[in-house]
């Protein structure tokens, strides 16, 4: 399980080849490479601030509970923080598992509550100014799904 | 006295990212933040500002030892 923040932009095929490198019992590999949208001119840049070491042990906590509920032999998360420009990668999410079931899914669940739930802040600068964004009602309606589903 | 971490659109309100606050417990530290500014008090008591003490989460009134870490955090979004 590998957990990074970063400062860095990053190439999410060079991150991929890394990650399925090697691997001969994994059935299954899903990724998931989020990008800063420029939001047709009004998002100059992003800003993304975590709370270094809470941060990594909160993400930590959640990839252990995706390891676990979709039996994963393995994840990758790296996101980045500070200074974001438009179309560069913010977020890049691999799971590894037996069958493409519990890979698709296990992406989506840490996608989900990345979005809303782990400990980052994320400040909008555009020509009109800057602005903190806080998760819509859909990223909560989007994470709240794998509370229901109790019955795994 | 506790080391005091301000995220988000806290610290922006603020002007401030991390201070040094004497106080006991968590109310006591809110309090010393309140005599000074009102507005911030407000918004560490606002929706969805959860604390930190030493890198983990508390809820209601936590004492306070020397060289804690206190971090308000608002609501969080990545991705």
């Amino acid at each position: 399980m590998s957990i990074t923040l970063t400062e860095e932009p990053f190439d999410a095929g060079a991150l991929l080849s890394d990650f399925t490198r090697g691997r001969t019992e994994t059935g299954a590999v899903a990724t998931f490479t989020g990008i800063a949208r420029a939001e047709q001119g009004s998002t100059a840049t992003l800003e993304l601030e975590a709370y270094p070491g809470f941060t990594e042990a909160e993400i930590g906590r959640i990839a252990e509970q995706a390891r676990a509920r979709f039996g994963l032999d393995d994840l990758l998360i790296l996101h980045r923080v500070g200074e974001i420009a438009p179309g560069e990668p913010i977020v890049f999410v691999a799971t590894a598992a037996g069958h493409r079931r519990a890979a698709f899914e296990a992406c989506d669940f840490l996608m989900d509550y990345l979005k809303s739930k782990a400990p980052f802040w994320k400040k909008e600068h555009g020509p009109g100014g800057a602005r903190w964004i806080e998760p819509t009602d859909a990223d909560h309606a989007d994470r709240a799904r794998w509370e229901q589903e109790t019955d795994r | 006295m506790a080391r005091v971490l301000l995220f988000g659109p806290l610290r922006d309100l603020a002007g401030w990212r991390e201070r040094t606050i004497e106080a006991g417990s968590l109310s006591a530290l809110k309090a010393a933040i309140a005599a000074e500014d009102a507005a911030l008090a407000e918004a560490l008591d606002g929706p969805g500002v959860q604390v930190a003490l030493d890198q983990a989460l508390v809820r209601g009134d936590p004492k306070l030892a020397a060289g804690s870490e206190v971090a308000f955090l608002p609501p969080m979004s990545g991705g």
